[in-house]
């Protein structure tokens, strides 16, 4: 079984002890199938309890291992050894302030997920006694997509508008609103498009491109933006030029 | 000290809790809700559930199926009382889900489609490819944000139940951003805190699964139930531990040994079915308490496969094809790649059993009801019991929404019974003796133990003798042990000593809930002296209803262990019987 010397060179910050950020470099034997989590884990269990970061689930699906590797958006439980050569930078998530070490401060991002109404708004009321509201694999897949987002939230460290413009709704709240605004059984698409059709709504993206990138759910949120964009286009012509037409 | 007030606190923002606060808040909009856990809602292990979720729903089922299934399936120790309530509520939990956006896989029709899980005898497991958990989990809790009545407290870890004339009153909670203690008053408690497999060291669950919310009831007073069923679930990859769901057979996978036979037909599991056409309740889909155990006697015999991490058996789904793969099983081919190297379109993937999933927890009634008035628990960290000595794949999701809200509706009726309050010069000094605690352990000097030293000894103890065949002398070894890491627990220094984000700290509290809930396990497992479901002794091979057709009640005593004792199984109309996975040869 192999095992190899890595060099992590990982951003350190305690707001109580530290003036700023600075970087500490560890060295540990790591096993050839180690992800990153896992030489993280092997330092703090046997370096230095001190260091801080979130992690749970170590397969991709919990979003809490988020954060910058060599300068790209990761998650660390799928970041692989093996893909790397020489010294591993670990930084936490550009553009969000740190709490602490790799730790982040997420409120803002809690705060746009929450600000989209990402909760079904029924097209049609039926009591549940009446059973499931019927959809068509293709109805289904036409959003199923877009609710593959985990909240890992590597799209807004990786989205260039996002440094610029704190504002900006960002990619994942948006996407999530435009799953709900696919999905055959809602009826709420008026409602969030105040949210993410305003200025600070999907007007900010550039189409860079980036967020859909790094997304390691292939959930495209560059693909949802842009749809909202063009549905929010139509929506601008229907009221100004075609007012016969309104909803 | 910060307080905060709220009428009913919610610890735990999983499925279970989620759903309780969301009961909460349909129910009567007035009240005030404290949901708190020590991640964001969505990190919650709920996500990392796969497969499904069981309720009635085709034409061909009954609910009388279902209900005969979990209770063959739990060796009859479950209380059916409760597993009626289960059943009946199922269905209408999952369809709630639905309506609530939940992106169930659908038939052509339009209706929602169900697949085949181990022990159940019809196809009954609502499921959304193999992300159910994580889309059940996301469903929820983007629906709770429509509440304004539910106040979330992100990364509060709880320390300690506040109670006062033998009532439930709140608890304290370390904010993780600022390192302060707050004061949650409440009128009622629901704890909804998961499971605790990572007392192992091989376990699907994630770093969090740490039985805090256990350990929280088990301190204060209320007996820890049936805690030595520790399920194994047959099919993780050996080199982390990560779960491929049972779905990989519901949908036609085969496992194999090295000799490339389908072992589970000499384990009472038999005959062998066709390949591609899998048979309900028998040889891949047999329950996942016998087929672990089938694959510990492979390794005995020798028959198992080799790998860099151990010993393995072949979970081969070749036959499915990359089409059917890739739409029922999109992240076990995504994790097998990741993590093994192996893709399952082409070969064969290694697994082994692994820890997954703790059927016992902190007692309730069927009103998931403690013993201590005020507080309530649900999901796994609670045994009701609808999973007895083994629980059925595609149950615990259903538990947790079905028990979830019936933990909201019975902690709503006690609060609005005019429950009093404690006293509050008690509470509050209760509330400073609990901060002190923590103020003590952070500042403690001249320590001789560290967190992850006594936390690795932990693992081991339970991997060598709490695993899925157990001996009475090993037992008894483990409980020595155990005790003896509790008492050096008294000397942990913290080499972190500061306030915000502390992990050390929070290690620290988490090994203590998990070294609390690990002697349960053993004490319980060294006291019944017979085999059932997942625990199985070769000293004692066979099950013995005359005396241990009962459940097992731990009750935590500060330093020495805790005591047994034993409840009546709640039996409504099935008499215990033999479980028959043989497919209807026998």
């Amino acid at each position: 079984m192999g095992e190899r010397p890595v060099e992590l060179e990982i951003l350190r910050y305690n707001p109580e002890t530290d003036r700023e950020p600075r970087f500490q470099r560890y060295s540990v034997g790591c096993r050839e199938e180690w992800v990153v989590l896992d030489a993280l884990n092997h330092i703090k269990e046997t370096v230095d309890p001190t260091l801080s970061y979130r992690w749970s689930c170590h397969m991709a699906v919990c979003g809490s291992c988020g954060m910058m590797i060599n300068g790209e958006p990761k998650l660390a439980c799928k970041s692989f050894l093996r893909d790397y050569v020489g010294v591993i930078r670990v930084e936490p998530l550009a553009y969000f302030p740190i709490e602490r070490d790799l730790v982040t401060v997420i409120d803002d991002f809690m705060d746009k997920l929450a600000r989209v109404k990402p909760y079904l708004i029924p097209k049609r009321e039926q009591p549940v006694s009446d059973g499931e509201y019927r959809q068509t694999p293709a109805e289904l897949k036409k959003f199923k997509q877009y609710t593959l987002c985990i909240n890992c939230m590597l799209c807004y460290a990786a989205c260039p508008q996002y440094g610029l413009i704190p504002k900006y709704i960002g990619p994942a709240a948006i996407a999530l609103a435009h799953r709900y605004n696919q999905d055959s059984r809602d009826g709420g698409r008026d409602q969030r498009q105040e949210e993410i059709a305003a200025t600070e709504g999907v007007w900010d993206c550039s189409f860079v491109g980036a967020c859909s990138e790094v997304c390691p759910e292939h959930v495209d949120p560059a693909g949802a933006l842009q749809q909202v964009k063009i549905a929010s286009t139509v929506d601008w012509y229907r009221e100004h030029l075609m007012p016969w037409k309104k909803k | 000290m910060e307080t905060i007030r709220a009428d009913v606190v919610v610890l735990g923002a999983g499925g279970a809790g989620l759903r309780a606060a969301i009961a909460l808040a349909e129910a009567d909009p007035a009240l005030r809700i404290a949901l708190i856990s020590k991640v964001y809602p969505m990190r919650s292990h709920t996500c990392a559930a796969e497969g499904g979720a069981a309720g009635v729903i085709k034409a061909d089922d009954s609910l009388e199926h279902h209900f005969n299934d979990t209770v063959g399936g739990g060796d009859w120790l479950c209380d059916q009382d409760a597993v009626e309530y289960l059943v009946r509520e199922a269905p209408k939990e999952l369809i709630q889900l639905e309506h609530w956006g939940c992106p169930w896989s659908r038939e052509s029709n339009g209706s929602v489609a169900v697949r085949p899980f181990g022990g159940m005898i019809k196809q009954r497991t609502w499921f959304a490819a193999d992300k159910s958990g994580f889309h059940i989990l996301h469903t929820l809790f983007q629906t709770s944000l429509q509440f304004a009545s539910i106040r979330r407290f992100d990364e509060f870890y709880a320390t300690e139940l506040l109670a006062d004339e033998g009532r439930c009153a709140g608890l304290t909670a370390i904010e993780m951003r600022s390192g302060q203690i707050h004061r949650f008053d409440a009128r009622a408690v629901i704890i909804a805190g998961g499971g605790a497999g990572r007392m192992f060291p091989f376990t699907t669950n994630g770093a969090i699964k740490t039985g805090d919310g256990m350990a929280l009831a088990y301190r204060a007073g209320v007996p820890l139930k049936d805690m030595e069923f520790v399920q194994y679930h047959p099919t993780g990859l050996p080199s982390t531990g990560t779960l491929l769901t049972e779905a990989c057979r519901g949908e036609g996978g085969v496992l194999l040994n090295r000799n490339g036979r389908r072992f589970l037909q000499d384990y009472g599991m038999g005959p062998e079915t066709p390949l591609g056409h899998p048979v309900l309740k028998t040889m891949e889909l047999g329950p996942r308490d016998r087929v672990s155990q089938a694959f510990w006697h492979e390794q005995r015999k020798g028959n198992a496969v080799p790998t860099q991490w151990g010993d393995a058996m072949l979970l081969d789904m070749r036959h499915l094809g990359e089409k059917k793969i890739n739409e029922r099983l999109p992240l076990v081919r995504d994790m097998s790649i990741s993590y093994m190297g192996v893709d399952p379109v082409t070969d064969p993937v290694p697994v082994r059993p692994v820890v997954h999933y703790m059927m016992g927890g902190i007692h309730t009634d069927i009103r998931a009801a403690t013993s201590l008035p005020g507080l309530y628990a649900a999901g796994e960290c609670a045994c009701v019991s609808i999973n007895g000595a083994n629980r059925l794949g595609s149950n615990s999701l259903t538990e947790l929404l079905v028990f979830g809200r019936r933990a909201a509706l019975s902690a709503m009726e006690y609060v609005q019974s005019g429950a009093r309050p404690g006293a509050e010069a008690a509470l509050s000094a209760a509330a400073v003796a609990a901060q002190a605690r923590i103020r003590d352990l952070m500042q403690r000097g001249g320590g001789t133990e560290t967190v992850a030293g006594l936390r690795k000894e932990m693992m081991h103890t339970m991997e060598q003798h709490a695993g899925i065949y157990r001996t009475g002398d090993g037992l008894a070894e483990a409980c020595g042990k155990l005790a003896d890491l509790r008492r050096r627990y008294a000397r942990i220094e913290l080499h972190d000593k500061t306030n915000v984000y502390n992990t050390d700290l929070l290690q620290a509290l988490e090994l203590g809930s998990m070294l609390d809930c690990a002697e349960a396990v053993t004490q319980s497992a060294l006291a019944r002296k017979e085999s059932r479901g997942a625990h199985q002794r070769l000293d004692f091979a066979e099950r013995d209803d005359r005396n241990y057709l009962r459940h097992s009640l731990a009750f935590y005593h500060p330093t020495q262990a805790p005591r047994v004792d034993y409840s009546d199984v709640v039996i409504t109309k099935s008499q215990p019987g033999v479980r028959d996975y043989s497919g209807g040869h026998k």
